[in-house]
């Protein structure tokens, strides 16, 4: 069956819509983020910037223990219990509020672009008659939209994270943007693509770096909000970018949510590497041979697997922990870009020339 | 060990290699080792590439070689680094299998004294007596719970219990069949075997080493023991190609016997499909053209030679040589045709290249020299002739045509050159590997220990029954402490209150005597916040 072209140019027209529409839902988490009750207007009041930073820090520590505040070892101590949200459940924010309604705005343009963004992929998918990601182009959407799809799964479940958006839809953006970058006409797969190890390898891997991307987005909040802590605890004015951490969730929350993301998708990555190893022993005669990809999956397994040790190392909790984290993004994102673009090796299926 | 006779020292360097920040900047530096592997051309992957990068940065290439830097994965600091982790994964394996072994056959902890110090705590009140009371929470918990009843001093009685015992168990086997793979993968170095051979449609090969054009082995590998199998004939190929010219399908047809006085089979090997025996499995990894021509040189008898050809591009424009030794002695009597071959040709400025890999209009483009091919005897290509003999003239040409299929060239000696047609070649790859299925086990297995180590929660659980003159004949203090983060403790606990208010009937939960803590039941003031 050849490829159908009407098909084809009707996913890329869904391309356009799903990112026109991100683009408009990134706008209304914007108005959400400025107008709303915890947003950058309603928070900038004439007391002294030091006072505002302690108030903030009281406000957005409503529920928590301020326990939670205090130095390194508490952060982390297991019995802590820093799980729950840290704005009151059902106090979010008072009826009629400007950022309230851009924010339900905001949702219901991610929920309608990301309907897009699944026709998109999935029609794409018919249109060459195979499982949608056999080059670049197809990845990077199906791994925007495994990002979108986890952004909206939290939200069901800690709808008070909404005003964070904006911080996660962007990078959804940018994927969508980037995806452009990469578009590759709709083929069929060459035969090294035509096994059933492609659905598997290929979909649990972006599972996984979808979830690790989360990851990877939370550990920077963590780092801004754990200085601006610390910045609190100490009394002092916290500089530029610390300063954003008065809206952000406290950094043990933070910590606790990047961990468990990893925690889940690692699993998931290594058995995606193994179907990979699998598929590899079938296809090349080898399960395993220092290709570039293989090289730099082996590296950001490695580093993931440090993160999980290190957070349970003295003196390796925290900020460590989390640049650990962020190295690991820097492997994995390294691997999907320069390795598939720039190094030559066994993986060269970018589909670009 | 006899801690004794091992100096201090060596003791005190043990302990340090064991410790978990040894273990987190071994891991580093085995990230951090792989890097120049992927950066830099491997010798093992592709040997032609590191010549290239030694041609062209002399002493600093130079350098990275001495150093290993063209074989990482093969380098001794790299395996230095691997080793010692594996050294610091068993000391530190063998004392927590210890431990857990230990920790299975115990009995739950004693009760702390102030269950109210712990972050989760509750109170109850119950009509029951304290014995009665603490044999139902114990059978209450009993199904998910590991639980021991102490009757304390005071009168009490207290209720230990504890779950959550396979987050070690699964992390304990992740870690062993970690190690297993390593050993496995070691193993496989050893005992394992790789063949790479070019068939022309018609031809076969048996395996053995010196059947191949290139066998790599391990050390442990006997090259009189390799398992007897022949592919008898490759029986033909097909490549079909889309519209587009990418390629849909390649299909080699072989057939072949598994032993040597076995009868053959015929079987299909494609891309992702290799032909699996008893311990080989043969795989597809290339093709090409062979083509074939007929020489008569005057007062000879014709020779008529068929040569695999290597591809150039996606086209299949092919390059390849036929070589013909002259009589022996002379030394200047060989006679070298140098070819491409194009499966659909187009000549532009008498250059033959082709435009599909399908073969609709095959050309063979011809130089012929004569001369002397191969003064030392030393091995050569056999897809070229030597460039130095004709740059120094010991080959000189001697004629030039492009033929199409039939047609045939005379050179000024008379020679007659006739392109007769062509075949098809695979390059195919025996390999065998003993370990392979064993190593797939322990990788499902550290997949399996993984989820048990990030998915199960280690919970411990407390409960005092105290006898009391109140209305209620016991109070019932419940304290709870997550010993592994994941899920919210808080929830949890709330529901385990719950639980146990059922089981025991209870009255309703007494109000804190003053004094103790501000929140007489976190429980209560947790079940509506805890949205994790």
């Amino acid at each position: 069956m050849a490829v159908d072209g009407n098909l084809a140019s009707l996913s890329e027209s869904l391309w356009t819509a799903a990112t026109g529409t991100y683009m408009l839902a990134v706008v209304a988490y914007t108005g959400e983020y400025a107008f709303g009750r915890n947003g950058r207007i309603a928070r900038t009041s004439p007391v002294s910037r030091a006072e505002v930073s302690s108030a903030q820090v009281s406000r957005v520590e409503a529920g928590v223990r301020q326990s939670a505040l205090v130095g390194g070892g508490t952060l982390t101590d297991p019995t802590t219990p820093t799980g729950q949200p840290h704005y009151g459940a059902g106090s979010v924010e008072p009826a009629g509020d400007a950022g309230r309604r851009w924010g339900r705005a905001a949702v219901g343009l991610t929920v309608l672009a990301a309907l897009f963004h699944l026709a998109s992929v999935t029609i794409r998918g018919v249109a060459v008659d195979r499982v949608p990601w056999g080059n670049m182009y197809e990845f990077t959407l199906v791994v925007g939209l495994m990002a979108t799809v986890a952004w909206l799964a939290t939200l069901v479940r800690m709808p008070q994270l909404r005003y964070l958006g904006l911080f996660v839809m962007m990078p959804v953006l940018l994927v969508m943007f980037l995806a452009g970058t990469l578009y590759t006409k709709a083929s069929k797969l060459v035969p090294a693509l035509q096994s059933y190890w492609l659905a598997i390898h290929v979909s649990s891997v972006a599972v996984a770096e979808g979830i690790l991307l989360t990851s990877a987005a939370i550990t920077s909040m963590y780092l801004v909000r754990a200085r601006f802590e610390r910045h609190a605890e100490a009394g002092t004015t916290p500089a530029r970018f610390a300063g954003l951490g008065s809206r952000l969730p406290a950094a043990a929350s933070l910590d606790k949510a990047a961990y468990r993301t990893v925690a889940f998708a690692f699993p998931i990555y290594t058995a995606g590497v193994i179907f990979g190893a699998i598929w590899a022993e079938a296809a090349w005669g080898r399960y395993w041979g220092w290709d570039p990809k293989e090289t730099w999956a082996f590296i950001a397994w490695v580093v993931y697997a440090t993160y999980l040790h290190a957070r349970a190392t003295a003196g390796w909790k925290g900020n460590r922990a989390a640049y650990i984290n962020l190295l690991g993004f820097g492997a994995m994102t390294f691997n999907f870009f320069v390795v598939n673009i720039v190094i030559s090796g066994l993986h060269s299926y970018a589909g670009l020339t | 060990m006899d801690a004794l006779r091992v100096p201090r020292p060596v003791r005190r360097l043990w302990r340090r290699l064991v410790s978990m920040r040894t273990a987190l900047v071994l891991l580093f530096l085995l990230a951090l080792a792989s890097v120049p592997g992927s950066l830099l051309p491997q010798r093992p992957l592709n040997p032609p590439k590191v010549q290239a990068y030694l041609a062209s940065h002399g002493a600093w290439g130079r350098f990275l070689d001495r150093i290993g830097a063209f074989d990482v994965f093969g380098s001794v600091w790299f395996s230095a680094v691997y080793l010692l982790l594996f050294a610091s994964l068993i000391g530190c394996l063998i004392p927590r299998i210890t431990v857990y072994a230990r920790a299975v056959r115990a009995k739950p902890l004693k009760a702390p004294r102030n269950l109210d110090r712990l972050a989760e705590h509750a109170t109850l009140g119950t009509g029951l007596d304290p014995d009665e009371a603490a044999l139902r929470i114990s059978r209450a918990l009993r199904p998910r719970w590991r639980t021991a009843v102490r009757t304390e001093p005071s009168g009490a009685v207290a209720v230990s219990a504890e779950k959550g015992y396979s987050r070690e168990a699964g992390n304990l086997l992740f870690h062993v069949s970690l190690l297993a793979a390593l050993v496995l993968i070691a193993g496989g170095r050893l005992l394992s075997y790789e063949g790479s051979i070019v068939t022309t449609e018609g031809s076969g090969f048996c395996n053995r080493p010196i059947s191949y054009d290139s066998f790599h082995a391990g050390r442990w590998v006997r090259s009189g023991s390799l398992a007897d199998f022949c592919v008898d004939r490759l029986e033909s190929f097909t490549a079909s190609y889309r519209e587009d010219g990418s390629p849909a399908q390649f299909k080699a047809v072989v057939d072949y016997s598994e032993d040597l006085a076995g009868q053959s089979r015929r079987d299909v090997i494609e891309v992702n499909h290799p032909l699996r025996l008893k311990g080989d499995r043969v795989y597809l990894l290339n093709h090409g053209f062979s083509p074939t021509v007929t020489i008569t040189r005057p007062g000879r008898t014709p020779v008529t030679d068929t040569e695999a050809f290597l591809p150039q591009d996606a086209v299949l424009t092919s390059e390849g040589a036929f070589k013909l030794p002259g009589r022996d002695g002379t030394g200047d009597d060989d006679l070298g045709l140098s070819a491409i071959f194009a499966p659909t040709a187009v000549i532009t400025g008498g250059v033959v290249t082709s435009v599909a890999p399908t073969v609709e209009d095959p050309v063979l483009a011809v130089l012929a020299y004569t001369g002397e091919l191969n003064p030392g005897g030393q091995p050569q290509s056999v897809y070229s002739l030597d460039a130095r003999q004709i740059a120094t003239g010991k080959l000189k040409q001697v004629g030039a045509k492009n033929l199409a299929l039939g047609q045939s060239m005379r050179l000024p000696d008379g020679t007659l050159i006739r392109f007769d047609g062509y075949k098809q070649w695979v390059n195919l790859q025996v390999s065998h590997d003993p370990t392979q299925t064993a190593l797939l086990l322990a990788a499902i297995l550290m997949v399996a220990g993984l989820l048990g180590s990030l998915a199960i929660r280690r919970r411990r659980l407390w409960v005092r029954v105290q006898p009391t003159a109140g209305s209620a004949r016991s109070v019932v203090s419940v304290g709870g402490l997550a010993r592994s983060d994941g899920g919210n403790f808080g929830t949890e606990f709330a529901a385990l209150v719950a639980q146990l208010e059922t089981v025991l009937g209870a009255a309703a939960p007494v109000p804190p005597a003053a004094g103790s803590s501000p929140e007489p039941s976190v429980a209560q003031d947790r079940i509506g916040a805890g949205r994790d």
